[in-house]
């Protein structure tokens, strides 16, 4: 057999697949931007932007939409956490202004992050957070309690199909074991 | 031994532990993954018989439900990494080099290490269970947050193990496409490839498309259980889903990795047996190379009840049903080559004939499951387990034993018992359907999968699936006795061995020499 | 083959002695959606039965006909472009005829109308929170099957792990928007009879609507891997009629408040004892095993232990609360004051753990405010 001839072939084979190993390898952890990404456009897991929102300037009077506000404890949380206002409705365009409660039932300091969700997910692209305490780490001094302000709006442009928007806050507890250490890095900030 | 003479011209193999430690040859590597991968199937099939007999009756008998869950977790993995591949990679060890003319694999060292690492990956998951809060207990498909926040601390090893496989089996693929595209005998044209070594070359890409995919994902795990990174915590803006989006990004294509090369060994087995050509060469090709391809855009539809948008469910609905045709294809091929055949009926074309029906089968269930809306109604329960259990055991594993039987004589220079072998057939197929057939019905009625106790109204069907696993598991030490006696004494195979084979490998003396082809063959 | 296993299956019916109503098919259901499901899954099913016939009838055709043992001679053709293109075409042509309805019915699903009533459904390990968003009322549904019955030392009953203590309920003929989330890991929301399999995600939200038609009780599962009891979360949802759901909702806000009153009264030990038990048999057997002996490495054990048999506080926290980075929940919010104080009575004083505390319900229901 024309064993040189191969030997270089092969190595150039080898070459190219290991190249396209490593590819594929970077490309798994790739499909984590290009999943949020592919989440923010088409609002799929109901997945909302963290970003303040700029307040819209049209308000179509003509359709009033029911907003649902949801509050959800993730596993150990042992905060009350609610909104103040469970169900409202609104015009497209307009801004409503409300709070969530959060009450810290230990007679620890701890940090809670609200994570935001909307059903349907189609509407996700369409809730617009002006301000929200979503976007910043909630510190609470133990048995302390504060309502945590959102300002939120509907976007004019929400298919008309869509009647009822429920957007959901989980809190969980990311209280580090150390607290001394911990660094106030905000989300929005970075 | 018979094999002596035949190795007298070349160098022949060391002699003891050390020729399979640090052999090259791929005919010893084949044979040792060939082994690893029916050591694995049993030990695999011990833990089915486990789970079978604990859902025998309503109530828990034998095993707690967290055992139960370490068991269906461990039975999947072993199964599909420990037994399905390894055997392929075996047969393809085995049978590439004297399909395409070549002396040995490409990379022969390579093949060693990428053998040996098996052993170790297995070792360290299985070891698993003995340690203190168990094995993995999160299913197969291990996903976050169940198998990472909320695991067992031995998810660690799980995760390094899953990388030890993931490694071998990139090495494996990578040998095998060089050999393919290399070292092919000077006139095996690439549409003259034979069909096994056609579908191991598409199977070979995907290996190389999808295992580093699947390492990325174990990785990110690895970082959110001990780096403290949020890929899959909500908390700290992960998801979840995204989770099960990478997972079956690789999972779909695996899908397909367990199947293609059993396409090819049964596209083998049965122009030889019908003694007629394959009715359409090319376009059982296009039809794998169509098959891989549409691998990569369907795996969303198994999160079909996660919440995607409408848009997402009727696309991966499309794709997913758009699978039927080249695979319709394939089955139309087969049997049109049985069609004004002269057909008989030995071992391997009674594998590959059940293959055809019983796979069929899956493949119509599958079709079912890829309606969108019926799948709210089927997903994760028995409807599933029955479907892919279809495609796997009657479909994946019984291809491998048709390849077995019909490779069998080639190997090492015996025919196999053919009276036990077709009691084996008889054995495996009766006890295969009376296990998984009944699965449909539970599924349909409304049994969920992954419990280990169920209502009262799934208890017969239950109790029946349990019969025919203890039937079909234990059918296969026939397999393992007919085997050995064929290695020891079985009856002098010719080098054709086979009335209707046809092929380079039927030209070399039975057994195959130590060293496939020295001199290239010419191939017309 | 279907023959045999079909023989087999009916010797067993006959010769098993508990068996409930059982089915082979799918469920026709109570809404809309199901029915359509139901007969989409009834034509799939029959074309594949059509082609099965087609091609498994020319195989065995060729297999009975096509022997070398009957004489037959191999006819050598092979490829035919007309016979490939057709059967590449007809397929899928079917395909398309299959994806239509389906598409239609998938359409349906995704309606977004506004709901009469919303429910918000959280999964946990290993049961279920049902929060009515406009009423107020809010409880958990766990599993009521006896552990005796799992373990067979008692007979198993016709509603064997598909009970629950409190169960789901809604009107019929309104449409009931369910909003799924989960606290811990994934589960999924389950009930045949409504084709409603929707994953509950922690950290997001999901929704599904049911019309149902028919009064009368429903049950399903979790469907998704949620860890070790994920065989034992049952959904029960019981239809009323309008008026009934109505008397049905003043009945709960009123036991509610009976609830907080019987906080106040004063417990003894052996009652909060008898009340602890049946508390930790619901709640906590799962995990830390009916001696309190824990399972090592994955539950600690309550016997003896620090917890258990240390400061009343921290006793008390831990159950409340939960223990971060655990498998030990927050059980503030799942039971009443009287069930906490009578569960933290009892794993102080059972198996041995002989500390005489009591904790009364008014201490714990102080906490609670």
């Amino acid at each position: 057999m024309s064993t040189i001839h191969n030997k270089k072939q092969t190595g150039k084979t080898v070459k190219w697949l290991i190249i396209g190993c490593v590819l594929m390898f970077g490309f798994g952890f790739a499909l984590v931007p290009l999943y949020d990404v592919f989440c923010r456009v088409t609002g799929l897991n109901g997945k909302v932007d963290l970003t303040p929102a700029k307040p819209s300037l049209v308000i179509d009077n003509a359709r009033s939409v029911k907003l649902q506000l949801v509050a959800v404890n993730n596993e150990t949380m042992p905060w009350e956490f609610r909104p103040k206002v469970a169900i409202t409705r609104l015009s497209p365009g307009a801004m409503h202004q409300t709070a969530y409660l959060a009450r810290n039932l230990t007679n620890k300091m701890m940090i809670a992050q609200a994570v935001p969700s909307v059903s349907p997910s189609e509407a996700a692209p369409f809730v617009q957070k002006i301000n929200c305490f979503c976007f910043k780490r909630q510190p609470l001094k133990g048995n302390a309690e504060k309502w945590m302000p959102l300002v939120v709006s509907i976007d004019p442009e929400l298919p008309e199909h869509i009647h009822t928007v429920t957007l959901s806050y989980t809190l969980f507890d990311i209280t580090p074991d150390d607290l001394s250490t911990v660094t106030f890095r905000e989300r929005g900030s970075l | 031994m018979t094999s002596s003479s035949a190795s007298t011209h070349h160098h022949g193999p060391a002699v003891g532990l050390s020729r399979w430690l640090y052999t090259t040859n791929h005919k010893d590597i084949g044979t040792l993954y060939l082994w690893f991968s029916f050591a694995m199937f049993l030990t695999g099939g011990c833990m089915a018989l486990l789970i079978r007999a604990e859902l025998f009756q309503p109530g828990l008998q034998l095993i707690q439900p967290d055992f139960f869950n370490q068991m269906t977790t461990m039975h999947g993995l072993i199964m599909v990494f420990g037994a399905v591949m390894p055997a392929f990679v075996g047969l393809a060890n085995w049978m590439i080099p004297m399909m395409v003319g070549a002396p040995d694999m490409a990379l022969p060292r390579m093949n060693n290490w990428s053998f040996w690492i098996l052993p170790f990956a297995f070792s360290m998951m299985l070891s698993t269970l003995f340690m203190e809060g168990g094995a993995p207990n999160f299913g197969w498909t291990f996903y976050a947050p169940l198998s990472t926040t909320y695991a067992p601390p031995s998810v660690t090893f799980f995760i390094f193990a899953v990388h030890m496989m993931g490694i071998s089996s990139i090495m494996g693929a990578i040998n095998i496409i060089a050999t393919i595209l290399n070292l092919r005998a000077p006139g095996m044209s690439m549409m003259k490839l034979p069909l096994f070594v056609w579908t191991w070359l598409i199977t070979a890409f995907l290996l190389i498309a999808v295992m580093p995919v699947l390492a990325g994902v174990v990785t990110m795990m690895l970082m959110d259980i001990h780096f403290g990174t949020s890929f899959f915590n909500a908390a700290g803006g992960g998801d979840p889903v995204l989770f099960q989006h990478v997972f079956w990004f690789f999972g779909h294509p695996e899908v397909y990795i367990m199947i293609l090369p059993a396409f090819g060994i049964v596209s083998e087995i049965i122009p030889t047996f019908a003694r007629k050509r394959l009715f359409g060469y090319p376009s059982m090709v296009y039809a794998t190379a169509s098959i891989a391809l549409l691998s990569f855009i369907v795996w969303a539809h198994h999160m079909f009840t996660v919440g995607l948008p409408l848009v997402a469910e009727v696309f991966f609905m499309f794709a997913t049903m758009l699978i039927a045709v080249p695979t319709g294809v394939k089955v139309f091929n087969w049997v049109a080559t049985m069609f004004r055949g002269s057909m008989t009926f030995e071992t391997p074309m009674l594998f590959a004939l059940a293959f055809v029906v019983l796979f069929t089968i899956g493949g119509f269930s599958g079709l079912m499951l890829a309606i969108a809306p019926a799948d709210f109604q089927y997903h994760d329960t028995y409807f599933v387990v029955a479907h892919f259990h279809y495609v796997l055991v009657p479909g994946a594993v019984f291809a491998i034993m048709a390849g077995a039987y019909y490779w069998l004589p080639k190997w090492c220079g015996n025919y196999y018992n053919e009276t036990m072998g077709k009691v084996h057939f008889w054995c495996s197929f009766v006890g295969v359907n009376i296990t998984f057939f009944p699965m449909h019905f539970i599924g349909l009625a409304g049994m969920p999968r992954r419990i280990p106790d169920y209502a009262l109204q799934f208890a017969d069907f239950n109790a029946v699936a349990t019969v025919g696993a203890f039937m079909f598991g234990f059918s296969q030490l026939i397999f393992l006795y007919n085997v050995i006696h064929c290695i020891r004494k079985g009856r002098q195979a010719s080098s054709e061995v086979w009335e209707g084979s046809h092929g380079l490998e039927w030209t070399l003396p039975s057994p195959a020499p130590y060293h496939s082809f020295s001199e290239a063959p010419k191939v017309k | 083959m279907k023959r045999v296993i079909f023989g087999l299956a009916v010797l067993l019916v006959t010769a098993s002695p508990s068996h409930a109503d059982w089915t082979m098919n799918l469920t026709r259901g109570v809404t809309d959606i199901s029915r359509e499901i139901y007969d989409l899954h009834m034509v799939i099913f029959w074309i594949c039965v059509v082609i099965g016939v087609l091609v498994f009838g020319v195989m065995l055709w060729s297999v009975v006909y096509h022997r070398k043992s009957r004489g037959a001679k191999a006819k050598n053709f092979h490829e035919s472009l007309l016979v490939e293109i057709t059967w590449t075409i007809v397929p899928f042509i079917i395909l398309i005829g299959m994806a239509v309805p389906a598409t239609a019915t998938l359409i349906k699903m995704y309606d977004n109308t506004e709901a009469d009533i919303d429910i918000q459904v959280t999964g946990y390990q290993w049961k279920w929170r049902y929060q009515y968003l406009a009423e107020n009322v809010d409880f958990f549904s766990s599993l009521s099957t006896p552990r005796e019955q799992i373990n067979n030392t008692q007979e198993k009953t016709t509603d064997y792990l598909l009970e629950v203590d409190n169960p789901l309920v809604i009107p019929v003929g309104k449409k009931v928007r369910f909003l799924l989330t989960a606290n811990d890991v994934i589960h999924s929301w389950w009930v045949p009879e409504f084709a409603v399999k929707k994953d509950a995600i922690p950290g997001f939200i999901n929704e599904a609507w049911v019309i149902v038609d028919k009064p009368g009780v429903y049950r399903g599962q979790c469907a998704e891997l949620c860890g070790k009891e994920h065989g034992f979360m049952p959904i029960v949802v019981e239809v009323k009629t309008v008026a009934e759901y109505e008397s049905w909702l003043a009945e709960v806000k009123q036991a509610d408040a009976k609830q907080q009153q019987a906080a106040m009264k004063s417990w003894n030990l052996a009652d909060l004892m008898a009340m602890g038990e049946e508390v930790y048999n619901k709640a906590c057997l799962a995990c830390h095993q009916a001696e309190g002996e824990g399972i090592p490495g994955a539950f600690p054990a309550l016997k003896n232990s620090p917890v258990a048999l240390g400061e009343v506080s921290v006793h008390i926290d831990v159950v409340l609360n939960g223990k971060p980075g655990t498998a030990m929940q927050a059980y503030k919010e799942q039971l009443s004051a009287v069930e906490l104080a009578a569960v933290i009575t009892y794993e102080r004083n059972a198996w041995g753990n002989k500390t005489g505390d009591i904790v009364t319900p008014a201490q714990i229901a102080e906490l609670k405010e």
